[in-house]
């Protein structure tokens, strides 16, 4: 028996099986387990002899194949070339609102994130936008966050065909009904129960006593992200990359 | 005509006040001239970051070179945050027009095509749209039941930034960094540092013309190997990782940044 599945193994695969089914799927910069996830699900298709998925890592230069510019992702989001992408958020509140700017007050906010990125934009165009949150706490999941960068939801009179399809942390996976604007507790991880996640998440949501724990990844899949996929993500996460187990 | 200067002679030709454009750390990001304006104590600049800052950016607001902040995100990369970018959101020392990136690239595709404004989809419903007075939501002259943004026209004043290659013409070789191409073309001139100056015109080979800017647009080239350090040129070098852990660690206090400016310029 090789070394358990770490929790970020396990975010990783978790990230893999959201993307089941997707044929193009784009990272962000500063996103190593995205990265991973969608590297992953490239890996396992290939030696399923399932579909190939397109992976375009932003910052790469071997796993990118644009050559129009880093505008090219976006238009190809707006025609519907792009199935899935990923945001993070300092703050995400249950209405599926993503605050990638700061706390409290803008413009002078006393704590202040990088900034909203593409995200204004791609979660209306983008069908399958992963939230992907690795701190599950009461400053992260907020009952209303103070800086909407991109809204969960939108009107009618608004072009939309995109949004929130799922948010991971490090303690639980919710799916999200667009319908409804709510998230459901889908499963929690391995020694985290319920009760662990109500107690940590600042929002409302469904499925509050979801007794469902989280699948870990098989031998041969640890084995791929510990080979394979950790050698992939050297050229752009190497600090990452190192971090993570593996041989060598 | 395109000059050839000296990278000195390059930093005394931005001026204080203007527009300046930006390319992004790891593309195109010019840290070593932008050191050089520092150095020069240049002042109140309108930033435009296309689309992102990083840790050149960082340093322009750290020497207190920047008046206004035009940007979808500042960032160091896998070393965190951009700690003055931060402090200077704090004290409101810098004026801050926050964006997104496809944003950016509208207005400076508007620029390039010398038109006032251009369409863009989503943003509707973020509190970033809020903040924007020079971007408005209209209603689709196509299909009145349909809302629609348009960012207005971003035109620099000089784009700034780092290449592989020029040639002795004046020619940029930028490869697949369209948007650094598209910054070239919205800005009214463009100076450019590079690693190496070709003896051969660059658009004599049809396979690589495609991803040459040409002259047309470059003001002037001037030769600064290492240019890109320490956040890396596309395709060219990677970013020295450890040198930016050591500045986003020092830059934690104004003291530490300064402190990294003066030991760092006296290293090189």
């Amino acid at each position: 028996m090789s070394e358990a599945c770490t929790s970020r193994e396990l975010m990783i695969y978790t990230i893999s099986r959201l993307l089941k089914g997707v044929r193009h799927v784009a990272v962000g910069q500063s996103s190593p387990m995205p990265a991973a996830g969608a590297m992953l699900l490239r890996a396992l298709n290939q030696r399923d002899g399932l579909e190939r998925v397109q992976v375009s890592i932003l910052g790469s230069v071997k796993h990118n194949s644009f050559t129009g510019g880093a505008e090219e992702l976006f238009d190809c989001a707006a025609q519907g070339r792009l199935d899935a992408f990923f945001l993070g958020g300092g703050q995400i509140d249950g209405r599926g609102n993503v605050n990638l700017v700061g706390t409290g007050d803008y413009p002078n906010n006393p704590v202040r994130w990088p900034g909203s990125f593409g995200s204004a934009y791609l979660y209306f165009l983008v069908p399958r936008v992963i939230l992907f949150r690795e701190e599950h706490s009461l400053r992260s999941l907020v009952e209303r966050v103070d800086f909407v960068s991109a809204p969960g939801v939108t009107d009618e009179t608004v072009y939309r065909r995109g949004g929130p399809h799922a948010l991971l942390t490090n303690a639980a996976l919710f799916s999200f009904d667009r319908e409804a604007g709510r998230f459901r507790l889908e499963s929690t991880h391995p020694g985290y129960g319920w009760r662990d996640i109500r107690g940590t998440t600042g929002f409302a949501y469904d499925n509050e006593q979801c007794e469902t724990t989280t699948p870990a990844p098989d031998e041969a899949t640890l084995a791929l992200i510990r080979g394979r996929i950790r050698e992939e993500l050297r050229e752009c996460y190497p600090q990452f990359a190192g971090n993570m187990p593996g041989p060598g | 005509m395109t000059d050839f200067v000296t990278p000195q002679e390059m930093a005394e030709m931005i001026p204080s006040g203007c527009k300046l454009g930006l390319a992004p750390d790891d593309y195109a990001a010019a840290p070593g001239l932008v050191r050089m304006l520092i150095d020069r104590g240049i002042r109140d600049l309108h930033v435009v970051c296309a689309p992102i800052g990083g840790m050149q950016v960082d340093m322009l607001i750290g020497a207190g070179a920047v008046a206004t902040l035009e940007t979808s995100a500042v960032s160091l990369g896998e070393a965190g945050g951009a700690p003055c970018f931060s402090r200077a959101v704090r004290d409101g020392s810098i004026r801050l027009r926050d964006a997104t990136c496809p944003a950016v690239f509208a207005g400076l595709t508007a620029a390039e095509k010398g038109v006032p404004f251009m369409p863009i989809r989503g943003i509707i419903g973020s509190d970033v749209l809020k903040q924007r007075d020079d971007w408005k939501v209209t209603s689709n002259p196509f299909d009145d039941s349909e809302k629609i943004v348009v960012v207005s026209a971003i035109q620099p004043d000089i784009a700034l930034f780092h290449a592989p290659e020029a040639d002795r013409f004046g020619n940029v070789r930028l490869g697949r960094r369209r948007e650094t191409m598209l910054l070239a073309h919205a800005s009214k001139r463009a100076f450019v540092t590079v690693e190496r100056i070709s003896e051969v015109s660059l658009l004599e080979d049809e396979k690589t013309a495609a991803g040459v800017l040409p002259a047309i647009y470059v003001s002037a080239v001037a030769q600064l190997k290492n240019g890109g350090w320490p956040t890396g040129l596309y395709a060219e070098y990677p970013r020295d990782g450890q040198e930016v852990e050591k500045y986003a660690r020092a830059a934690r206090s104004p003291e530490g940044f300064r402190a990294y400016m003066r030991d760092s310029r006296n290293a090189a």
